[in-house]
């Protein structure tokens, strides 16, 4: 049950609860959605970006506790944040939830996810929500697909 | 059998079932997962091999083996025996008329892709429809979508009620179009553990002078088929969820049609003349098993159904039924959980969801409590999307699973249910 509670984490089973940003954004200037083949589930991002700002960022879709509160706790580091910094932002958290290396600073509340590193199946999961604004990015219109 | 005693999973004999002899058996079982004896319930997906499977395998290899139908020294003589000795087995197992029906493939899935494409190829036209049901297996579902791209035919869905039971006064409407070519019809739901009728659906079938074909992956492990009581045109299933060895499947056809198909794919063993100019193809069933078979996996699976024939597929289904009534009461009682899949005629598995949980965290909780489950769309997306779910967790059942593990299952769940209150 111990090592399951670094997992879970408070943080992620209250994101997963009430998810953060959890709306549509009805005219984005970015939108893109992302599948985990593996087990379906689907979420769309939508964003806001002025003069290379995020100025507002939104999800909607169904998934699990990872890959809801990852997508939550995302759309809360990026609101805000140029655009420039979100390739940065990408690599550093997928370092924290694939490799055993330090935590970077700077992740802030991210960092909650480092304990699915134990978990190389749920890898997908929490990295779901950032492929999809990656792609949002590129102005991609096919759904991304996390493999 | 020290090991069995650590991990306390206490068997009881059910149905006359001697269960720690049975569970004696499974090397793989006697185990422990993240500290944990594994309780292995994603027996749907695969099942594990008894060693009877993984010692004629060893044999094989390492005492006789050589290529089939083509040497005329002794050790290809004895490969030939011992492959064609396991399709008599498997003619037996199904109770076909003749070996000469019984086609090795590499899977459920290849066996269905190779009718859709002989037959289909070679019967179905632009106009003409294939019925297959809403709770279809991707593999019964996609190769007919490409014949009917292929064609010009058009799929039509079978549609199933709530309680995942197929409502078959549609199924008889869908017949009487007058342009149906074949039938295409899963025997038990992997999504949903639902039992077709698929006798009395065959039977709606053949009064039209349609074919059926049968989607076994699933029943063969559970319930004794009988292919000329079905009297099916096909019957396929793997040979992997029935404690045989992965990369083995069997296509059961009926004669007379096999014989008027073309040949799925080319190349040696399935001639009897090659020139340039024409090549004249071989007798069945070696027309359908082009180039060098899995020898030792087909072997494999002659060990399997003689090790399943000595406890008796009936003894098996009643222990199982017996398991799905236990941990269905159970499941019933955790508040927020519902089984998806409450068919009258059901078998083998119990699918749900949680409130508030998703099955993959359902999924990842249970590991690290020794409970291998499933979760996710079982390769049955149309399914999820019937009941409007993206995913449901799937605990499923083979001969050696225990009461006392189905408390491991339900213990576990609680837990679930405790880390996300
Ligand atoms: C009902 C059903 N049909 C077909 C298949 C496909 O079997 P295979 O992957 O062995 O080809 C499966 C396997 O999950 C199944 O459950």
């Amino acid at each position: 049950m111990n090592d399951l509670r670094d997992l879970y984490q408070e943080v992620i089973l209250d994101h997963n609860k009430r998810p953060r940003n959890f709306r549509i954004i009805p005219q984005p200037t970015h939108k893109a959605d992302g599948v985990n083949p593996l087990c379906g589930d689907r979420i769309s991002v939508y964003l806001d970006i002025e003069d290379g700002v995020i100025r507002d960022i939104a999800f909607q879709g169904a998934g699990c506790a990872i890959s809801s509160a990852s997508a939550s706790l995302m759309t809360e580091a990026l609101k805000g944040k140029p655009v420039d910094e979100v390739e940065h932002l990408f690599e550093a958290f997928h370092n924290v939830v694939t490799s055993e290396c330090e935590c970077p600073r700077g992740l802030g509340k991210l960092s909650v996810l480092a304990g699915v590193r134990d978990y190389p199946s749920r890898v997908k999961c929490a990295t779901l929500a950032w492929h999809a604004v990656r792609a949002a990015l590129e102005k991609r219109k096919e759904p991304v697909a996390t493999e | 059998m020290s090991a069995l005693h650590a991990l306390s999973t206490a068997p009881v004999a059910h149905a006359g079932l001697d269960l720690a002899r049975i569970r004696a058996d499974f090397p793989i079982l006697r185990q422990r997962v993240h500290g944990k004896p594994l309780v292995y319930l994603d027996n749907a997906a695969s099942a594990q091999r008894p060693k009877a499977v993984i010692d004629a395998i060893s044999e094989c290899y390492s005492t006789y083996y050589a290529n089939i139908h083509r040497g005329v020294h002794l050790l290809s003589e004895r490969s030939t025996a011992a492959y064609e000795g396991a399709r008599e087995k498997v003619r037996a197992f199904l109770n076909a008329a003749s070996v000469q029906e019984i086609i090795f493939t590499r899977s459920t899935t290849e066996s269905i892709n190779l009718v859709a494409s002989s037959f289909g190829g070679s019967m179905v036209k632009a106009g003409d429809e294939i019925v297959i049901t809403g709770m279809e297996h991707h593999s019964n579902i996609v190769p007919w979508q490409l014949l009917c791209e292929r064609t010009g035919a058009t799929l039509k869905v079978v549609p199933f009620t709530d309680a995942g039971e197929l409502i078959l006064e549609e199924y008889e409407r869908l017949l009487d179009s007058g342009r149906v070519k074949l039938v295409a019809v899963v025997h038990l739901s992997n999504a949903l553990g639902t039992i077709n009728p698929v006798k009395f659906m065959i039977e709606l079938a053949h009064a039209r002078g349609i074919p059926v074909l049968v989607d076994g992956a699933q029943s063969v492990p559970h319930l004794a088929v009988d292919v000329r009581v079905l009297d099916c045109e096909f019957y396929a299933f793997s040979s992997h969820k029935l404690y045989g060895p992965s990369g083995v499947g069997v296509l059961y056809g009926k004669q007379a049609l096999l014989e008027a198909m073309p040949p799925y794919q080319g190349g040696g063993d399935m001639i009897r003349l090659v020139t340039f100019e024409k090549t004249e193809y071989a007798d069945l069933p070696n027309k359908f098993e082009a180039g060098t078979p899995n020898i030792a996996g087909v072997i494999g699976l002659g060990a399997a159904l003689d090790w399943l024939n000595a406890i008796g597929l009936d003894a098996v289904a009643a222990h199982e039924h017996e398991l799905l009534d236990y941990a269905t009461a159970l499941l019933q009682q955790i508040p927020g959980l519902s089984i998806m899949g409450t068919a009258r005629d059901k078998a083998a598995l119990a699918a749900f969801t949680l409130q508030g949980v998703h099955p993959h965290d359902i999924g990842t909780i249970l590991d690290r409590e020794g409970v291998a489950i499933r979760a996710g769309h079982h390769c049955a997306q149309p399914v999820m999307q019937r009941y409007g779910v993206p995913a449901t967790a799937r605990a499923s059942f083979a001969v050696y699973n225990t009461r006392d593990e189905v408390d491991a299952l339900v213990k576990a769940l609680w837990k679930v249910k405790e880390l996300f209150e």
